[in-house]
């Protein structure tokens, strides 16, 4: 089945006050094309599920999200993201504030449909004070420790980034880490990704080991070529993060009449490749 | 050789929290535990698994700063596995921590009230995870009654007094291992395991330290200096494992 869509289209699968999980890690392939085709709908509310990284900062800043399930919000080389920093400090965003082995749970006991996975991972902290709603369970055999039951974390959409895929969804990472992409697919009800390049499904092969062919086509509903989709963060081999343009960013986060100069030429655009092409200017001022 | 700054004393004690830690993961973040790490793998520790920060385990010790990708692959770490090798409590983490207090609870998350914080922070990460699972030790390089406090504001880290609540079952994993500071080192070697000096950096004291600390600490009769680097030890920092003097930038010569 060809499942080639548009962003748009994955946009609009989205209703206000859903669930949405976005896969990658920190600032490192993040599905950035998605996000601010999001950033331009209208959708509110939102639920984000993420081991947050800039698009966490931007969703808040656009007053889309409602709550954040997460273990941090990082832009790694800087390492506190700056509007998700102030979408906490003004009280405007729920927070579930979990450890990061949690968020992999309640993913996977999402994707094998189990109402909850334990672990220790929690007990003792204020993950459980803050989060009352967090129940343990006894070890029904001899031992009977007491273990935290972490929630199955079922998602309605999935957005996840990839290097390579085809037609049909099966999609590849090409870069060190996969991250818990296939958990985020896993857990959703409808799952998308964007990729650097949709190629032939026999040059796969050609450009990876079959290790690096962690989601087929049965975990994917629609998929979208998006170049340089996860700017400004890292997307190895295809490219690193853009460093200059992420401290922009910060940067811009700390002066509202500087962040209302970033929004205008960067957010408040009416297409990708207008963003694309705004990033390319900026790059060229700079190299001159 | 010249004598040793403050920032190698610091490096050396970071080493030796990690002297009989064999074959397992050592995760060392922020600059000075890296040094730490690196150097008891060069010297008495050679064991220990080090990765290159990205996603690769990496068998040779490169300089900090080195281009990732420069070291000799000997294994795959993926954030899929650390999770797993969390769990399986064959890791020793050395983690910063924004507030520590004497049961070593550890604050990574935010300032102030949490629904409305003043400041957020990191979050929580691996905290909870890592202390209810392995050795858990703390690099702070700003040691002040800000970081040394009463009472954290909110428990990322577990310490002992939030762990023996939950039963010698449900304990049995946990364990803060040592504290390292820019002024001293600290352990829990107590019998309520509330924080005790363990040394003194030379040039600091026992006083500056009390002074610099938010809560009662146990402070044996005789407190050792902490130990001076050696002479291999110091070639190792400055000539292999740290040439950029990186150290220097997080912790002032003294």
């Amino acid at each position: 089945m060809d499942k080639r869509t548009t962003a748009a289209e994955i946009s609009a699968e989205l209703r206000d006050g859903m669930t949405l999980g976005i896969g990658g890690w920190g600032s490192r392939r993040k599905p950035m094309a998605l996000v601010r085709e999001i950033l331009r709908s209208p959708v509110r509310d939102l639920t984000v599920v993420s081991y947050g990284g800039p698009e966490v900062g931007l969703l808040c800043a656009a007053g889309k999200v409602r709550k954040v399930i997460y273990g941090f919000v990082s832009l790694d080389s800087i390492p506190l993201e700056p509007q998700f920093r102030k979408a906490r400090q003004s009280g405007s965003i729920e927070a579930v504030e979990l450890d990061e082995g949690m968020l992999q749970w309640g993913l996977y006991a999402a994707t094998l449909r189990l109402p909850f996975l334990p672990t220790r991972a929690g007990l003792g902290s204020d993950v459980m004070t803050l989060q009352p709603w967090l129940r343990t369970v006894r070890s029904p055999y001899e031992d009977g420790e007491e273990l935290l039951a972490v929630p199955a974390m079922p998602l309605d959409v999935a957005i996840v980034h990839m290097n390579r895929a085809d037609a049909k969804g099966n999609s590849q990472f090409l870069g060190p880490d996969f991250f818990f992409d296939d958990l985020f697919l896993g857990a959703a009800k409808r799952r998308f990704v964007s990729c650097e390049k949709l190629v032939p499904t026999e040059e796969l092969t050609r450009e990876g080991s079959f290790l690096t062919l962690r989601i087929h086509r049965g975990m994917v509903d629609g998929v979208v070529e998006t170049p340089r989709g996860a700017h400004f963060t890292e997307c190895p081999p295809d490219y690193g993060r853009d460093e200059a343009f992420q401290s922009e960013y910060a940067k811009a986060s700390r002066d509202p009449e500087a962040w209302k100069s970033f929004e205008q030429r960067y957010l408040a655009l009416d297409s990708e490749d207008e963003y694309q092409r705004a990033v390319a200017a900026r790059a060229g001022a700079e190299a001159r | 050789m010249t004598s040793a700054t403050r920032a190698e004393v610091c490096a050396v004690a970071i080493a030796d929290a990690f002297r009989d830690d064999g074959e397992i993961l050592v995760s060392p973040i922020g600059n000075l535990p890296q040094i730490g790490a690196r150097l008891a793998k060069l010297s008495f520790a050679p064991d220990l698994l080090l990765t290159d920060g990205v996603a690769f385990l990496v068998a040779d010790v490169q300089p900090l700063g080195a281009p990732a990708g420069k070291g000799v692959v000997e294994g795959y770490m993926p954030y899929r596995s650390v999770f797993d090798t969390v769990w399986s409590g064959r890791r020793h983490v050395m983690m910063g921590a924004s507030q520590i207090d004497r049961y070593g609870n550890q604050n990574i998350s935010c300032i102030g009230e949490f629904q409305k914080p003043k400041a957020q922070l990191l979050g929580m990460r691996g905290a909870p995870g890592n202390t209810m699972s392995h050795p858990t030790s703390y690099w702070i390089p700003n040691h002040s009654t800000q970081v040394f406090v009463p009472k954290v504001d909110v428990v990322s880290g577990v310490g002992y007094d939030r762990a023996a609540k939950l039963g010698p079952l449900g304990s049995r994993f946990h364990e803060i291992r040592r504290v390292v500071s820019n002024l001293g080192v600290f352990d829990f070697e107590t019998p309520d395991h509330s924080m005790r000096l363990r040394s003194v950096h030379p040039g600091s004291s026992v006083e500056e330290i009390r002074e610099q600390t938010g809560f009662a600490l146990v402070v044996p009769e005789d407190v050792p200096e902490t130990r001076a680097p050696s002479d291999e030890e110091l070639r190792l920092i400055r000539e292999r494992i740290d040439p950029k003097g990186l150290r220097d930038r997080e912790i002032r010569s003294s």
